[in-house]
């Protein structure tokens, strides 16, 4: 299970050339491993599209190297490629459905591209309708359905060559926070019953925490920080994955320069503990919450929450000891620049 | 003009007529066949060699799209004129129907390969990048794809084609080419018989209305995103 699927090395894509050159990717290096959920996330513009377009060499990376299931990508001749791609297929923001396709059309057409018989291109992509649950929608057109089934019918299309990889390409940046979350559990379901590798790209931190067990935040076209999901929700060390795992921007810039700070970071224990309240309680210390974005995982509080200290010394110091002293939390002193 | 409404109208120029307005339909089918068969395979060449087609190449792309404009250029009387003897190593003779056939599909085919690259246009790119990711060959993206995606678009580049290329056979009616332009000429203008030219634009107007009406109704009818 731990093995890589995807090795991507010293990448780097650059559109253009001479002074007009952007330079979209700069040495990305990546392991993706089989079997999991892997999230690339970032800001627009940070070349995440790029990047996963990269892994199936719709776009073709300037330099470096992209194994895919122990295949270099990028030696690939194009036919080559047009038989790798079946094993690395995806799904789009817009669904990119053939609009004058019906649905079992619509799945069939990857089948029909390598040759499968009608029939059982036909009875596959019956199939695979009624896993994504639209069973009866095969003779649907996709101006027909909602969002969230449109992209249901392309994750059919994207499964119909058993692909060892799906990346998603902002698969759910277009529906709502409902048809969103069941996507993120179909996709979840069909990575653990199928065991297929899943690419989530997405500028949403809820989609990674939702369904992602490592990230890679990419933040001006390089790799800021990699790592397990909870690692770096509970630790972002990065000024671009605090930016993403907190949007709210929990800024120390924005309060006066005179308080003293605490960030508290909730690292999964089973509850949120009435920390604010147990410290006036316990110490006789009242503190103020500057701002907080905690999150509950699994049934597990993360997230953080920035304290603001009393004035006083000996009051900021048994604070700090008592927060210290609790369990799944780390405290951390934060310096202002106000 | 009222004789239009007479027996003995009818019954004097009734087969004429027909018979032109038989030819007509004759240059017409045949010329926008004919045009199709060079057009479309050029529309596509040049939405396949764009800077983000399929199969970019700047230099085809640029060749034809200045092939094409100059082909579209030019007046259709001045090319029917201008191509006389290549018209007549094709098809044998310079006049009659089948004179006026060739330098038909000369003139609209360029203007049929516009046409059907702004159909092809209207496939949205994400559609086409699907279809790469799954590996489909340029054939088969051009096959499968961007051709039965815009149908509805190109039927309706259909309908306004052949009434280009009716309104062509009436210019082409000027040098003999027969058909509703040539009587309309003939009787309505050099023999002042006025109710002719009434009749033969009744008939030309009443034909572009059929197309018109046919193309649109089967457009809306075949467009699976419009249910």
């Amino acid at each position: 299970m731990s093995e890589s699927i995807i090795q991507i090395r010293h990448l780097t894509k650059t559109f253009g050339d001479g002074d007009g050159a952007v330079h979209a990717l700069e040495d990305i290096n990546l392991d993706i491993r089989q079997g999991e959920i892997f999230g690339i996330i970032g800001l627009s513009g940070a070349g995440k599209s790029t990047l996963v377009r990269c892994i199936n060499l719709l776009e073709r990376p300037t330099s470096g190297s992209v194994v895919v299931d122990g295949r270099e990508m990028t030696g690939l001749s194009e036919k080559e490629l047009r038989l790798a791609r079946r094993d690395v297929t995806m799904i789009f923001q817009s669904f990119n459905l053939l609009m004058q396709r019906t649905c079992l059309k619509n799945v069939c057409f990857p089948m029909e591209l390598c040759g499968v018989p009608a029939a059982q291109a036909k009875k596959r992509a019956q199939e695979l309708l009624e896993i994504v649950g639209l069973g009866d929608k095969a003779n649907a057109y996709p101006s027909q359905l909602s969002g969230g089934q449109k992209q249901r019918v392309a994750i059919a299309r994207a499964l119909a060559t058993d692909p060892k990889v799906l990346l998603c390409d902002e698969a759910t940046s277009a529906l709502d926070p409902t048809t969103t979350a069941s996507i993120l559990a179909l996709l979840k379901d069909l990575n653990q019953k199928l065991g297929v590798t899943v690419v989530v790209i997405t500028h949403q931190m809820s989609v990674i925490e939702e369904i992602c067990s490592r990230v890679a935040i990419l933040d001006g076209g390089v790799v800021a920080e990699q790592g397990a999901v909870e690692e770096i929700f509970s630790n972002p060390k990065t000024d671009a994955a605090r930016r993403l795992v907190y949007p709210g921007g929990v800024s120390a810039a924005q309060y006066p320069a005179s308080t003293r700070a605490v960030r508290v970071a909730f690292n999964g224990g089973t509850a949120y503990q009435p920390l604010i309240a147990s410290l006036a309680i316990d110490c006789g210390v009242k503190v103020n919450i500057l701002g907080a974005d905690t999150r509950n995982i699994d049934g597990k509080a993360f997230g953080t929450m920035l304290l603001g200290l009393p004035e006083d010394p000996n009051e900021a110091a048994k604070a700090l000891s008592y927060i210290r002293s609790q369990p799944n939390v780390t405290a951390e002193e934060v310096e202002y620049h106000g | 003009m009222a004789e239009i409404f007479t027996a003995a109208f009818w019954a004097k120029y009734g087969d004429l007529l027909l018979e032109n307005t038989w030819d007509t339909l004759v240059m017409v089918v045949i010329s926008t066949v004919f045009a199709y068969l060079i057009g479309l395979p050029l529309g596509v060449l040049l939405v396949m060699t764009q800077e983000h087609g399929i199969r970019p190449n700047k230099w085809i792309n640029r060749i034809l799209g200045w092939i094409i404009n100059v082909g579209r250029s030019l007046p259709f009387i001045i090319l029917m004129i201008a191509i006389m003897d290549f018209t007549k190593l094709i098809v044998g003779t310079k006049i009659g129907v089948k004179g006026a056939i060739v330098p038909l599909v000369v003139s609209a085919a360029p203007f049929i390969a516009r046409m059907v690259e702004t159909s092809l246009m209207e496939v949205d790119a994400g559609v086409i990048e699907a279809a790469q990711s799954m590996g489909a060959s340029t054939f088969q993206i051009i096959w499968k794809v961007y051709l039965p995606e815009s149908r509805p678009s190109l039927v309706l580049g259909g309908a306004i084609s052949i009434v280009t290329i009716l309104a062509y056979t009436a210019i082409a009616g000027a040098v003999g080419a027969g058909g509703l332009g040539d009587l309309a000429i003939r009787y309505g203008y050099n023999r002042k018989i006025p109710s002719m030219m009434l009749v033969t634009v009744i008939l030309i107007i009443v034909l572009v209305q059929i197309i018109q009406s046919v193309f649109s109704w089967l457009s809306k009818h075949i467009d699976k995103r419009l249910k």
